[in-house]
């Protein structure tokens, strides 16, 4: 294969020693800053575009892979350990990971994380070498009725995580869409909830709703019940992942590959929703429903590697048609710019000797920062040692902090606060939080397709539908739906399962 | 930010014999950006700034990101600076289109404009599978069913983007309320509705789509320049094309209300010298980007020219 035979190429020249001190620099900023919330690889890597205009291109973008590479690492640390995520692609990690952590698996939760993501980010690159061609072309097929089938089956796979009540979950998820509403209508130009306040035009950024929901509001909810309850220290267990873990870790790594992927090089899929979906299915696929909601390493597992996956999907339009589908793309994309390269579908030809200089990096930077992270989990998870009234100091002290570095607003000090005590109250009265979030999430870009299906069909709502993916997708939800139905009153109930 | 004023008060006593002369670099210089860091305008703020350093013109320009609301949360701050003549604002026409859309109470007409830097043409492109060859198959496809002829572009209601298109419409004679326009996130999301042809034609600044133009995978039925542009020589402009129509996207700098006209002079002067610099022109080949270099008074007058015409069509539009 010329493409293999190019990559190693890629390897040769990835392997000099400035260039693995490059990667290794990367990867290192890439963790620190992933760790941070609100600060995100994107901002950074802004940040040091003007410093990197005295390297080669090379160089340059051997660093950017790792931080790319390194931030989906570092999102999850502080899901897992403080709750708090850095990202909006690591709040799904936060539910299961968090569970973990508070019952003394912290170090396996981060194993499996931090493998997770080795093999995601492997297989994924793997992937990026082989079917770059196959996947632009089936990318740009996709329109807006596509997209809105694709939001529609999450939502369908949102229900999953509401809880055992219902009726709270769908408050809470009803509380995520209203606030996702906030802000300039896209398609109208209209304000919508921004109560005359300028800094609320843009709307409510994920980060401050994630960190407040989640952090604030699970900081003040300890410390409302510390007097009460004795002062307890989390125990930290053992170190390493165990058989039984790597055996309920494997098939969720992998499915959470095939879904991350996928969306990462979809112009509008993003990291968040493979997540999501990752999270339903190893829900619905476990040996060990009842430890969902209290820690299974399942759900870990899939989506940290569904997040991994998908930034390694991202470069797939970014390389082969100058296409940013994220942020952090976006950033690299003006990089190539300001080097005078202008990515496109002709970058393969001109440039041939960088793209696969960067694939190459991004091999070695996905295994150094598993040989990074995997001795550190055992020193992360004891932090989880430090006494509760410090910790969740800290923890607030990171949020403030996260919320205020999204985009140096004061008010978004006051929004955190707010959701905060949003956040403490429905723990306070029983609603799960999670729905929420992915209200905030899902809403805009649900309404965002949806309205732009029917502006393209001209208001017919025969838009809707339309594209292959939209009927094969609408398809699985039907099944989806149905097959419960049909198990109950068709097949008759034999030893249920579960 | 007292300090900060205050420190611009006492310093502009000393270089006043100095900016002018401009013998020695210039001290303390700000930059705001109203929008995120990598974004075009923060691009062109940094390197603004750092042409000033490398040509001696300015000493540790500093240059800081303040987003939100299309940039009008930086305009409000800006005019809320009034007299701060270290701190300048880089913007541009879509400063122009959210200050009304976002209904801002600080408009541009508040500040004291600085000098134009940059700008780039317009496109209409479709995808090479598109039935329209030329403009005037477009423009008769879209005067007989401006519904079904949907045209998307890189930017929100208010921003460049939409204009261009708007003032299209205007300009062949489509009302520009029946226009369909699809607002998508950026270049990034416009190239594939492109590409797929979801939209019928595409509106956005020629630089997005010239790799996709050399493959052949779209084609510019017209450029919204006066004069041909080098990089796309086949296509002609709309004014070629008997469409009275000159549009460009710009970016610049203004500085807070109120300063003094010494302020103002170093100001200018530091830009002008930037701008004359080696270290400039070799950025602009670079980035592709073409100088459109005009100063003081002269950009004020087309900034509020600019700054009427949006608003006229926005209001229109009902967006104002």
């Amino acid at each position: 294969m010329d493409n293999l035979n190019n990559l190693m190429q890629g390897f040769e020249d990835v392997i000099a020693p400035m260039n693995l001190l490059l990667a290794l620099i990367g990867v290192l900023v890439g963790t620190a800053v992933g760790v941070l919330p609100g600060i995100g690889p994107a901002m950074t890597v802004a940040l040091l575009l003007p410093i990197t205009y005295g390297m080669e291109p090379v160089q340059a973008f051997i660093m950017f892979a790792g931080i790319f590479y390194g931030g989906m690492y570092g999102g999850s640390t502080t899901s897992i350990l403080l709750n708090t995520p850095g990202e909006s692609s690591s709040v799904v990690t936060a539910i299961e990971g968090n569970k973990m952590a508070k019952s003394g698996r912290a170090a396996q939760a981060l194993a499996t994380a931090a493998i997770g993501s080795f093999v995601a980010g492997t297989i994924a690159t793997l992937l990026l070498v082989l079917v770059t061609p196959v996947v632009v072309d089936f990318a740009v097929s996709l329109g807006a009725p596509d997209y809105f089938a694709l939001m529609l089956l999450s939502f369908i796979a949102v229900t999953s995580v509401l809880g055992a009540s219902r009726i709270r979950g769908l408050i809470s998820l009803l509380l995520g869409l209203t606030i996702g509403l906030v802000g300039i209508d896209t398609v109208s130009g209209q304000q919508r909830l921004t109560l005359g306040v300028p800094q609320l035009a843009d709307g409510i950024d994920v980060v401050v709703v994630a960190v407040g929901i989640f952090a604030v509001g699970e900081a003040l909810w300890v410390a409302a019940h510390l007097r009460r309850k004795p002062v307890e220290v989390i125990p930290v267990g053992r170190p390493w992942m165990g058989k039984k873990d790597w055996k309920r870790s494997w098939k969720p790594w992998l499915r959470g590959t095939a879904f991350g992927f996928p969306f990462g090089a979809l112009p509008a899929g993003g990291a968040e929703i493979p997540t999501f979906l990752s999270y339903a299915t190893e829900k619905r696929l476990t040996k060990h429903p009842e430890e969902f909601g209290k820690g299974a390493i399942e759900g870990v597992a899939g989506p940290e590697a569904a997040n991994n996956a998908s930034a390694a999907g991202t470069l797939v339009p970014m390389l082969a048609i100058g296409l940013p589908t994220n942020a952090t793309a976006a950033v690299m994309l003006a990089a190539f710019q300001s080097y005078g390269i202008q990515p496109g579908p002709l970058l393969f030809e001109r440039e041939a000797s960088l793209v696969w200089v960067l694939i190459a990096s991004l091999f070695v930077g996905n295994l150094m920062l598993l040989l990074l992270n995997l001795p550190l989990a055992p020193a992360w998870a004891k932090l989880l040692q430090i006494p509760r009234p410090y910790l969740y100091a800290g923890i607030l002290f990171f949020a403030s902090m996260g919320a205020y570095a999204v985009n140096a607003q004061p008010l978004d000090l006051f929004l955190l606060l707010l959701l905060g005590l949003l956040g403490f109250a429905m723990r306070r009265f029983g609603l799960p939080v999670l729905p929420l979030i992915i209200g905030v999430i899902l809403g805009p870009r649900a309404e965002l397709q949806g309205r732009r299906s029917l502006q393209l069909s001209g208001g017919e709502l025969s838009g809707l539908v339309g594209g292959p993916v939209s009927y094969a997708v609408y398809t699985v939800i039907v099944l989806v739906l149905v097959w419960p139905l049909v198990r109950r009153f068709v097949v008759r109930p034999r030893t249920s399962p579960a | 930010m007292l300090a900060v004023s205050a420190c611009g008060a006492t310093a502009d006593k000393a270089e006043s014999g100095s900016g002018n002369t401009g013998d020695k670099p210039v001290t303390g210089l700000r930059i705001m950006v109203p929008n995120t860091p990598g974004s075009g305008y923060d691009v062109t703020a940094r390197t603004v700034a750092q042409v000033m350093q490398d040509s001696k013109v300015a000493s540790g320009a500093q240059v800081y990101n303040l987003p939100g609301a299309g940039g009008t949360v930086g305009l409000q701050r800006l005019v809320n600076e009034k007299g701060n003549g270290k701190l300048a604002m880089q913007m541009g026409l879509g400063v122009v289109g959210s200050s009304y859309t976002s209904k801002s109470a600080a408009t541009l007409t508040d500040t004291t404009p600085l000098a134009k830097l940059i700008e780039e043409a317009g496109a209409i492109v479709v995808s090479k599978d598109s039935p329209y060859k030329t403009i005037d198959d477009l423009v008769t496809a879209w005067k007989k069913d401006p519904k079904k002829v949907a045209v998307g572009g890189g930017s929100s209601p208010g921003g460049p983007d939409h204009l261009l298109p708007m003032q299209l419409a205007e300009a062949v004679g489509i009302e520009p309320k029946k226009v369909n326009y699809i607002s998508y996130d950026g270049g990034g999301e416009l190239l594939p509705a492109i590409l797929g042809d979801k939209i019928a034609f595409g509106a956005s600044g020629f630089g997005e789509f010239l790799d996709q133009i050399e493959a052949g995978q779209v084609r510019v039925l017209a450029v919204t320049s006066e004069k041909p542009i080098d990089a796309v020589k086949d296509a002609p402009t709309l004014v070629d094309s008997g469409i009275d129509l000159v549009f460009t996207n710009w970016r610049g700098i203004v500085a807070p209300p109120g300063i003094t006209d010494e302020q103002k002079k170093t100001w200018v002067d530091s830009l002008t010298t930037m701008h004359d610099s080696e270290q400039w022109k070799a950025e602009l080949t670079k980035r592709g980007w073409t100088d459109a270099f005009i100063t003081g008074d002269e950009f004020g007058s087309f900034l509020k020219e600019q700054d009427k015409s949006v608003a006229d069509l926005l209001t229109e539009l009902g967006l104002a």
